[in-house]
């Protein structure tokens, strides 16, 4: 007989990160050749882009006095220069100049990680090299296929990573937390399934017949203009390995198919989140909310989002308050309802990655 | 892949030992921390020599997924400043202190092709990383360059594991390694990662940047512990200080004028850093650089030296034939900072 370990997760109220993942350290857009200094999961980089395009993401502190390269200019194709010093490096973190000597230090090294474009994203991994493949990158193919639309923005949080991905991971709290735009009184009462896999949890929850929330119905305006009625509403929440979790959203006029998978007399969108661990208690979440209908409409891609980051600014505030407590008081427990299922998983899979790095689960005091 | 240096001092058990090769012991040790060594690790451990404690450096040749047993390997050299003799001496179920696994030369994952050059013992450098490349399925060559067959540890162990992708060269059979053709087949995205005696990293170094490669492809590692004669007896004198020292063959320069009560300055004490610079005054003798931060021409220019690593030697007659025995000491009288 095996013995199974009980792993309850009841006391890791956050979460360490684990570090043969790969995490967004930033948009597309905003890497450019001038250096950007980021933070992911405590290791600070500076991130720019060759000559070329490539992207090169370097440890934030030149070998020689740690001073930060991310203050520093990029020089020839692929070299960055630090700024105290004039010490050079290439895009592989290798000194190539030093001053005032002939040859170079044989140790002068700064790490570099591997650093891959996708989604409209930077990803990075901070583990071990040999292990980062970017097939292990969780899909948001939605960022960027052309038959979605739509745009995002970031938000800087002063809580642990695990708070977002509990957060999202149980929509319950919309009704409570958002009442007047994505909430609506149907959805704590209504049922829902939980599957998950090696490295994913999905979350699916079915609202049939039910009056559509004021963004839904402003939604079904646009693309039926005129539209009246009751809808039926999905909520089907994927979470991926480490930290992002895509929501399939949307409501088709009730009666129309959309459970047995007829979506043409609905709307559809894609709330894509994925959120990387700045520090043990602050990360970036990195969120848009793309669609499949009126693509060419730039009016509502910014008026979605616009109205999502109103929407996403009354978690943050949620977020901020759960953290100062969670400090205020550490020896106060979690304890965990039914509609915790989505994320216990979440932190079940996180803890056995941590566990296999040989990690500790709880964040460093 | 974060390069740490912090150093955090252990005991270690020797729960190993076996001979490799002649004069080289293999030595598995069980650190009471353990931590996994990345490839191109080494250890500082604290050796005794004369009574004395001082500090040597290994590379980790071999270590368990979870770190818990370090394989060092150690060549006994005839002319050793004693820690390999004090090494030598160890026996199962002794305890040493250890620091946990540093890094100084990183293998960076995702070159197109690397060559890594072993001369003699440098092979324990490199061992490792030879084992990471093949897992990754890297393109690489490992070149292993020694004296003689016997005196080349794990040679067989290598050729099983890597098969065509070692490529041995062996002294006493006339297939010395020449080091033109090796450079010759590589392009600018070849990494190589070198470890042996200073001769034969001197001249990889002196032909990579005669060859127009790009310098940071170029790795290497030296423990400051060979040259390219063998050590002898010489003078230092500083005269601003009126100090004079003789250093023993199995001392450095550096640890003869601390003992002299000289306030020197240094770092690494491997003779990358530059730091215990001295400034030649006058040389009777020739300098024995053994450092890696001068150039060629810095040190053909004989007016300053690594302390820490390098050495005088007795004028090498032109001709290249047996020095006189018998001569006096070479001197070397310097000013330091």
């Amino acid at each position: 007989m095996t013995i199974v370990e009980s792993t309850s997760s009841t006391t890791n109220k956050t979460l360490r990160f684990p570090l043969n993942a790969w995490y967004v350290a930033a948009w597309d857009r905003e890497v450019v050749r001038k250096p950007l200094a980021v933070r992911v999961a405590n290791q600070p980089l500076a991130l720019y882009r060759t000559e070329d395009g490539e992207v090169v993401a370097l440890a934030d502190a030149c070998w020689h006095r740690l001073a930060p390269l991310s203050m520093g200019k990029v020089v020839g194709k692929d070299g960055i220069q630090c700024p105290y010093h004039g010490i050079v490096y290439n895009s592989a973190g290798r000194c190539v100049s030093m001053p005032a000597q002939e040859v170079l230090n044989p140790s002068a090294t700064v790490p570099s990680f591997p650093a891959v474009e996708r989604y409209r994203f930077i990803w990075v991994w901070l583990g071990d090299p040999l292990l980062a493949d970017p097939d292990k990158i969780p899909d948001m193919h939605q960022m960027d296929d052309p038959k979605w639309a739509g745009d995002g923005e970031t938000i800087d949080l002063d809580c642990n990573y695990q708070l977002v991905l509990d957060n999202l991971m149980d929509l319950t709290h919309e009704e409570f937390i958002h009442t007047s735009s994505i909430g609506g009184k149907n959805i704590s009462s209504s049922d829902f399934i939980v599957t998950h896999g090696a490295n994913s949890v999905t979350l699916s929850r079915w609202m049939i017949d039910i009056e559509p929330v004021p963004f839904m119905r402003g939604q079904m305006n646009a693309k039926f203009p005129g539209f009246e009625g009751n809808v039926d509403r999905w909520q089907i929440i994927r979470y991926e390995f480490p930290s992002t979790i895509c929501i399939d959203v949307g409501v088709a006029k009730t009666g129309t198919g959309a459970p047995e998978g007829d979506r043409s007399q609905g709307i559809n969108g894609y709330v894509m989140n994925t959120i990387s661990p700045s520090t043990d208690t602050t990360s970036r979440y990195f969120w848009a909310w793309m669609r499949n209908y009126l693509l060419d409409s730039q009016k509502l891609t910014t008026q979605i989002k616009d109205g999502i980051a109103g929407v996403f600014r009354e978690d943050t505030a949620m977020l901020n308050a759960q953290q100062v407590a969670i400090d205020a008081m550490p020896s106060y427990e979690f304890y965990n309802l039914n509609i915790d299922a989505g994320g216990m998983w979440i932190r079940r899979l996180i803890e056995r990655a941590l566990e296999a790095e040989g990690a500790p689960w709880q964040p460093r005091t | 892949m974060a390069a740490t240096n912090v150093e955090v001092w252990q005991h270690a058990s020797v729960v190993a030992i076996d001979q490799v090769a002649i004069d080289i012991q293999r030595i598995v040790l069980e650190p009471q921390l353990p931590k996994r060594a990345e490839p191109g690790s080494h250890v500082d451990l604290k050796v005794v020599i004369d009574g004395e404690q001082d500090k040597r450096s290994y590379s980790i040749v071999e270590s368990s997924d979870d770190g818990t047993r370090l394989t060092i390997t150690v060549f006994k050299a005839p002319a050793s400043r004693g820690g390999s003799v004090y090494m030598h001496g160890l026996a199962v179920g002794d305890r040493l202190e250890i620091t946990q696994p540093l890094q100084n030369f990183p293998l960076r994952i995702g070159a197109k092709r690397y060559v890594l050059l072993a001369g003699g013992i440098g092979v324990t450098a490199l061992v490792n990383m030879a084992r990471t490349l093949k897992d990754a399925r890297a393109d690489y060559t490992l070149v292993y360059a020694g004296r003689s067959r016997e005196a080349m540890a794990y040679l067989e162990p290598l050729r099983e594991e890597h098969g065509e992708n070692l490529v041995v060269h062996v002294d006493d059979e006339d297939t010395s390694l020449q080091v033109p053709a090796l450079l010759a087949g590589l392009d600018v995205h070849t990494e190589l990662y070198m470890c042996g005696p200073i001769r034969l990293m001197d001249a990889v170094r002196r032909q990579w940047t005669d060859s127009g490669l790009s310098y940071p492809n170029l790795r290497y590692e030296t423990f400051g512990n060979s040259g390219w004669f063998d050590p002898e007896e010489f003078v230092v004198r500083i005269p601003r200080l009126g100090v004079e020292a003789t250093i023993p063959t199995g001392r450095s320069m550096l640890e003869a004028l601390e003992s002299a009560g000289v306030d020197m300055m240094f770092d690494c004490r491997k003779g990358e850093c530059g730091l215990c610079e001295v400034r030649v005054l006058e040389l009777d003798g020739t300098i024995d650089h053994r450092d890696v931060f001068y150039s060629e021409r810095q040190q053909n220019a004989a007016t300053k030296m690594c302390c820490c690593v390098s050495r005088v030697i007795r004028t090498v007659p032109a001709d290249g034939r047996e020095r006189p025995a018998g001569h006096s000491l070479p001197v070397v009288t310097i000013d330091v900072s």
